[in-house]
């Protein structure tokens, strides 16, 4: 490597300035909560019922494994989300006048699950359809539950996906119509490898979220992560299970996130 | 014999009349240049020619059969007419040489092992060889033109359109998509330009197509066009524009 | 000035006045309001534990018994005070808004070490809450017929360690919120059988469920661990000793076992599980 420039040095300097400043106030502020807030007058109390470290030793291996279920439930998910996804994007896009129908359950399918809460959808699904007196094992609320995941979280995908394709200028489809190719085509292999790639990273962002809300399958009966801490919690009259499982869904979550803002500076990037 | 040719063909977008009665018949061989301000049609018409757009009124005839009849499947005539466009429209997410075998492999079902070789071959006669694997924005604007160039005719197409295409181009990059032009030229290939070069229309077209309004207002061979333009408003456009540009 | 230690004295003897009623003044000075029994239940309270949601009508199993705690401490019953909490209300950190807090608490060793329970004031079998459907299916009240079925609890309870501790059963249980969602998944079939405290699975198969049958029971005299209730205070609450002995005394005296025999009196003829 070459002797650094004067532009280099000074820039080496003011950095080592500006992180310099930006440690020591956040120790500051670290080391101000750190002694604060133990001062508070209720502080023990809320120790013992949310930092407890036995209750935390105790219970956070069997958090850890009821996260698997979490796991298991968002990977046999999200390929249906993505596919179902692609699918309502694509029937939201087609001119076809004889496939009007489908267009117009593609609109009204974004709608209707964008507008409802994950909660409600998840009871009136993983209930309401098992109790239509379907036989065992089809009316299972893995199966449901996951199936109200599914048609909330493609709702999103497919409207992200549709954002992206519309994002694609015309020219695109017009050089691709203009070669001859056909509109099925000229989708295929133009605009949606261009528009897929461009919504990664809002994709990635409904992804993290659909981690978080695989919880919500444990008010249909699953006992999967969150469910575990509250009966954790019910027997020990503790909510330090809770920190735990919060814990977990952070130390999975926070990476997710932040590498999909890595993507999302990328895909600025290169787009200007 | 005609290959293509527009009878009273009629478009407007809206309450907005931009062709107003074109009759224009473009011969096998035959090079011509349309010219004209801006907004005065060009690439309507050229949009219009490739199918992109439906017209209102009139019709067009290609090697005698009327292409322009509604509900006609447009993508076997837009096979046969290649289009390039003044900002390349290359497919950003292909290499250069999945860019031109895009279409023949889907259209034309050739394989990529059949492709291999008149591609290569194609890229070679317009001095690009070393560039086939790259990526668009790894390539200059005069290269993404002259790969565009080469997509179309990898279509092996019996016209070829062009928009304007060296208008997006630095200066010194104009003189390599030209030279493109020349060399097709040269092979016969019959071609219709929308274009502000008007040094390369009065050198190289056979026929001069002076637009305005939507109309052709004044056709004719160059010399005729340059030198002795018969219309006052083609006279008021070309010393527009020929004050700058054809000096030098 | 002499308006202000006017009233000021006044107050004092009315406090005199109130306080005086009270037979026993255990209590005093311990209460969240002086002179007032703040007592707390579910949101909403269930049947047979409480009629019509209605507590302050004190009838109903728990509605009784705090009544009858509240006169045995010295509370007539203009002093009671209702509030609702729920389970997590209940067992948050900070000051609590109620004196004492009555719904089915299960005295566990665990929690204990968080809250303070008084005495037990019931001990409940448990029982096996299911479908007509599924003992036509051939499920009987035999350990080994239920380690077969796919079980649901209310993940609130202590029916989950129970659930584990009795029966084990092969395949891992659903847990569900509240009530009203076990007895969702039993309708939509999802379930086989729920376990709940008896009073509660009786009147959920009589009322909620709609084919709804009680397979069996485990009789808390014959469990090593029984279901335990005991009502809920702050964690060292100075009132428990007062509530203890108050307890004591109900029991002794066998009140507490008449108004169990009023409002629980349907538990008897469930068959006991081998
Ligand atoms: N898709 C469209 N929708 C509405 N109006 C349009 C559309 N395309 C073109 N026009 C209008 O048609 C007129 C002619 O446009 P056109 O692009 O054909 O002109 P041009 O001669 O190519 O001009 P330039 O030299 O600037 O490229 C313009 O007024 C333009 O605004
Ligand atoms: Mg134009």
């Amino acid at each position: 490597m070459s002797a650094p420039t004067r532009r280099q040095i000074f820039e080496t300097r003011q950095r080592r300035r500006a992180n310099g400043i930006a440690a020591a106030s956040t120790c500051a502020v670290l080391v101000s909560v750190v002694l604060l807030v133990p001062l508070a007058p209720g502080w023990e109390a809320v120790q013992r019922s949310f930092f407890n470290a036995e209750v935390f030793a105790n219970t956070f291996p069997g958090l850890l494994n009821a996260f698997l279920l979490d796991v298991a439930i968002f990977a046999w998910c999200a390929p249906l989300i993505a596919a179902l996804g692609l699918l309502v994007a694509l029937a939201r896009d087609l001119r076809t006048p004889a496939l009007y129908p489908v267009r117009l359950l593609a609109i009204a399918y974004t709608d209707v699950f964008r507008g409802l809460p994950v909660i409600l959808v998840i009871y009136l699904i993983g209930f309401g359809i098992p109790g239509l007196g379907l036989p065992r094992p089809w009316n299972s609320p893995y199966i449901w539950g996951s199936l109200a995941l599914i048609l909330v979280y493609a709702a999103y995908v497919a409207e992200v996906i549709r954002s992206g394709i519309e994002s694609i200028h015309q020219s695109q489809r017009a050089a691709a119509l203009s070669l001859g190719l056909s509109g099925a085509d000229t989708m295929r292999f133009v605009i949606l490898p261009q528009a897929l790639r461009r919504v990664v990273p809002a994709n990635m962002n409904l992804f993290v979220a659909l981690q978080k809300d695989v919880a919500l399958l444990s008010f249909i009966g699953p006992v999967e992560i969150f469910r575990q801490a509250g009966v954790y919690k019910s027997l020990m009259a503790n909510f330090t299970p809770y920190v735990g499982a919060a814990i977990i869904f952070l130390a999975i979550t926070i990476p997710a996130t932040r590498y999909a803002d890595y993507l999302m500076n990328i895909t600025r990037r290169t787009q200007s | 014999m005609p290959t293509l040719s527009l009878h009273d063909v009629r478009k407007s977008f809206g309450g907005n009349r931009v062709l107003d009665g074109i009759d224009l018949t473009v011969r096998t061989g035959e090079m011509i240049c349309l010219i004209g301000a801006s907004g005065s049609g060009k690439s309507t018409l050229l949009r219009c020619m490739n199918l992109l757009e439906p017209i209102d009124d009139g019709r067009i005839l290609l090697d005698g059969a009327d292409i322009s009849e509604p509900g006609l499947d447009p993508q076997p005539i837009r096979a046969r007419i290649g289009m390039v466009f003044q900002s390349y429209n290359l497919f950003p997410h292909m290499s250069a040489l999945d860019n031109v075998m895009l279409a023949p492999r889907r259209v034309r079902g050739l394989t990529r092992e059949a492709l291999r070789g008149p591609c290569a071959a194609l890229f070679e006669r317009f001095g690009l060889s070393d560039r086939m694997a790259h990526y668009p924005d790894q390539l200059s604007g005069g290269q993404q033109q002259r790969v565009a160039i080469i997509r179309a005719l990898a279509m092996e197409p019996e016209i070829m359109l062009f928009d304007e295409i060296t208008s997006a181009l630095d200066p010194e990059l104009v003189g390599e998509v030209l030279d493109v032009l020349r060399d097709l030229r040269g092979t016969g290939m019959t071609m219709v330009l929308a274009t502000h070069e008007m040094g390369f229309a009065r050198d190289l077209a056979d026929r001069i197509c002076f637009l305005d309004q939507g109309r052709i207002c004044e056709e004719g061979p160059p010399s005729e066009i340059f030198s002795r333009p018969r219309e006052a408003r083609t006279r008021a456009f070309l010393s527009r524009v020929l004050q700058g540009g054809m000096a030098g | 000035m002499t308006l202000r230690a006017t009233s000021a004295f006044c107050l004092a003897l009315c406090g005199l006045g109130v306080a005086a009623q009270a037979q026993d003044s255990c209590a005093s000075g311990k209460t969240l309001t002086e002179d007032t029994l703040t007592i707390a239940t579910g949101n909403p309270a269930y049947y047979p534990w409480v009629m019509n949601d209605a507590p302050e009508s004190g009838e109903g199993f728990e509605a009784a018994v705090a009544y009858a705690l509240a006169a045995e401490m010295g509370f007539s019953a203009e002093q009671v005070r209702w509030v609702r909490t729920s389970f997590d209300q209940s067992i948050q950190p900070g000051a609590k808004d109620f004196d004492i807090n009555l719904q089915q608490f299960s005295i566990t060793e665990e929690r204990e070490k968080m809250v303070d329970f008084s005495i037990p004031y019931y001990s409940s079998a448990m029982a096996v809450l299911t479908t007509q459907r599924v003992i036509d299916e051939g499920a009987t009240a035999t350990i080994d017929s239920l380690k077969g079925l796919l079980w649901g609890a209310d993940a609130n309870t202590t029916a989950v360690p129970m659930l584990t501790g009795l029966i084990d059963p092969a395949r891992a249980p659903l847990l569900y919120g509240d009530n009203t969602d076990v007895t969702a998944a039993m309708q939509a079939g999802q379930i086989d059988a729920a376990l709940f405290d008896l009073p509660t699975a009786l009147y959920l198969s009589a009322v909620v469920l709609n084919d709804g049958a009680i397979l069996g029971q485990f009789p808390a005299d014959r469990s090593d661990n029984p279901d335990q209730f005991g009502m809920l205070m702050e964690e060292g609450s100075a009132l428990k000793e007062c509530v203890d002995a108050a307890l004591t005394r109900l029991t002794e005296s066998g009140q507490l076992a008449e108004i169990e025999a009023e409002w629980l009196s349907q538990t008897t003829g469930v068959p006991v599980i081998e």
